[in-house]
């Protein structure tokens, strides 16, 4: 069990005019090794709930366990779970800072007090696991790269502390398509370094290829917790939630409408290609 | 954290001092603000502190929303005071110890002074918190507009003024959202010496003004493509208007107003006291 939440509760700025309940009797497992996706629509509290994994702010009730750091407790200790948890934010280009690459991937091995022998293989690593030449790009300023060089550099800096899980926030928000698929693939190859990864996203098709189990929020609350293929069964209630299913279901939907039933469900392209090459590859109809 | 820098924050409750009009509120605060500074008798005090008690009843404002506003300014209140009580070196001796010698007359100008202060914060900050910075910002355009005689361009003011109100929350966010960021890459703002604290701040700072350079440039251009143009003439959205709460208003703070003077001056003493029977 790599992260545990049990009915955890958060309003935001409690006691004045402004009080809002952003999660409601939250409860979640999630295993070591899982690829969990979280969906919602916006504000549904998708971005509060995974900043509560690193501590970023803290349950007003409930209890939140990570791996064996209880962060119930006074005082939690912090260091240790952001070495643990890996944040990568929403537009995480928007915080880099340094002078160069380098250092700012460097940030936040410096923070956590490795040597310098050891900051500098992290930041080699993990400038090349993102697929970036480290001798091309170390001494550049940040600011001068490619929109999607920064994201890479950004979630770099988040890979370097060698996080045990990494959670990132709509890694592909604002990329253009070929943009989305390069950081999806970077982000299933980064799972020899940190094998459980929670991704936060609002499009179906995107996280239904990827991920093991689905938990879908609305208005602070946990309304599933599904694998994806059990999950697209419940298109109507999704759609009250104001979410969509994956193209690849909306056409094994048709097709079923039209008496064409296709053994599996599938979620992934190559999938529906594949099922559909199989139901017509005896003859016709 | 960010959440609690309460002066300029509204609160959002309907009373009667919100739907007043801000440009009186904004010369009524103005005349309380010069009303506290000549402030010299204890029954002026009185006076002032009733008016204040009076506003905050009224505005619907909770107390504690307005002490909150004092938390900002107790080092000054503090500061001042001591200042005040080390010397000030008229009156009875009441204690001295060393070179300190505190007096009677001290203490009670140190302790009118840190009234004065209070009073003063706490009234302006009702102006703040019942009023939304677009009406302060309409209400002070409005104000202004006799300047435009002498070629003052009031309406850009107003309106870098207004720009300038609408992206603090969100400036505020995005430093919140930055801080989040870099505290999760291990960043540590809470603890070491007040230089390790500072150096702490820069990897918050650039990216605060690469993204506040980002949405002016962002924004010069939205106005731009929607031919933005200060010299044109333009109707209002929201019309201002006076009414009953305004004259009423206006009514009790000027006869307080009044009231502080006279005991200050004393006129009462030269030709009141026998009008009033005393």
């Amino acid at each position: 069990m790599s992260i545990v939440v049990e009915h955890l509760n958060f309003t935001y700025m409690p006691d004045t005019p402004y009080a809002k309940t952003a999660l409601k009797d939250i409860n979640l497992t999630i295993n070591e090794g899982e690829l969990f996706g979280i969906i919602g629509a916006t504000g549904s509290g998708k971005s509060t709930l995974i900043q509560h994994f690193n501590g970023l702010i803290k349950a007003t009730e409930g209890r939140i366990k990570v791996f064996d750091i209880d962060l119930s407790v006074k005082k939690p200790d912090y260091k240790r779970l952001r070495a643990t948890v890996g944040l990568v934010f929403q537009y995480p280009e928007y915080q880099l800072f340094d002078e160069t690459v380098k250092a700012d991937v460097g940030f936040g091995p410096r923070n956590l007090g490795l040597s310098k022998d050891e900051i500098d293989t992290r930041v080699r690593e993990a400038i090349s696991l993102v697929g970036l030449n480290y001798d091309d790009i170390a001494e550049k300023s940040p600011f001068d790269l490619s929109g999607g060089q920064k994201r890479r550099v950004a979630i770099a800096g988040v890979i370097a502390m060698q996080p045990k899980v990494l959670v990132l926030d709509e890694p592909t928000a604002g990329l253009d398509p070929k943009g989305k698929k390069d950081i999806l693939r970077l982000i299933l190859s980064l799972r020899k370094a940190s094998p459980t990864v929670i991704i936060i996203s609002h499009d179906m098709d995107e996280i239904a290829g990827i991920a093991d189990r689905i938990a879908v929020l609305d208005k602070g609350e946990v309304k599933y917790v599904l694998p994806p293929k059990e999950l697209f069964d419940k298109a109507e209630e999704l759609s009250e939630l104001g979410l969509d299913v994956p193209e690849t279901v909306k056409i094994y939907k048709e097709l079923k409408k039209r008496g064409i039933v296709l053994p599996d469900m599938p979620v992934r392209k190559s999938e529906l290609a594949r099922l559909i090459f199989e139901r017509f590859k005896g003859g016709r109809g | 954290m960010l959440n609690n820098i309460s002066f300029g924050q509204y609160y959002p409750v309907q009373s009667v001092v919100h739907r007043m009009d801000a440009r009186v509120k904004i010369l009524l605060s103005i005349l309380f603000i010069v009303a506290v500074f000549f402030v010299q008798t204890y029954l002026g005090y009185v006076v002032i502190f009733l008016l204040l008690v009076t506003m905050i009843a009224v505005s619907h404002v909770k107390l504690k929303s307005i002490l909150k506003s004092i938390k900002g300014v107790i080092f000054l209140i503090v500061f001042t005071a001591v200042l005040n009580l080390i010397f000030t070196q008229s009156g009875n001796t009441l204690w001295a110890w060393w070179i300190f010698r505190l007096t009677d007359e001290g203490v009670r100008f140190t302790a009118m002074m840190a009234l004065r202060l209070l009073f003063l914060v706490m009234g302006t900050s009702i102006l703040t918190l019942t009023t939304t910075p677009i009406e302060l910002t309409d209400g002070l355009e409005s104000l202004m507009t006799p300047l435009k005689w002498i070629k003052f361009p009031v309406h850009d003011v107003a309106v870098i003024m207004s720009i300038a109100l609408r992206f603090i929350p969100t400036l505020m966010e995005e430093t919140d959202k930055i801080m989040m960021a870099q505290k999760a890459r291990g960043a540590d703002f809470e603890s070491g010496n007040i230089f390790k604290r500072i150096k702490a701040l820069v990897p918050i700072i650039i990216p605060l003004f690469v993204s506040a350079f980002r949405r002016a440039e962002e924004l010069s251009f939205a106005m731009d493509a929607r031919c933005y143009n200060s010299s044109s003439k333009r109707t209002r959205y929201r019309k201002m208007s006076l009414g009953f709460r305004d004259f009423a208003a206006s009514f009790v703070v000027i006869v307080c107003f009044l009231a502080v003077l006279t005991l200050t001056y004393g006129w009462l003493d030269r030709f009141g006291l026998v009008w009033l029977g005393w």
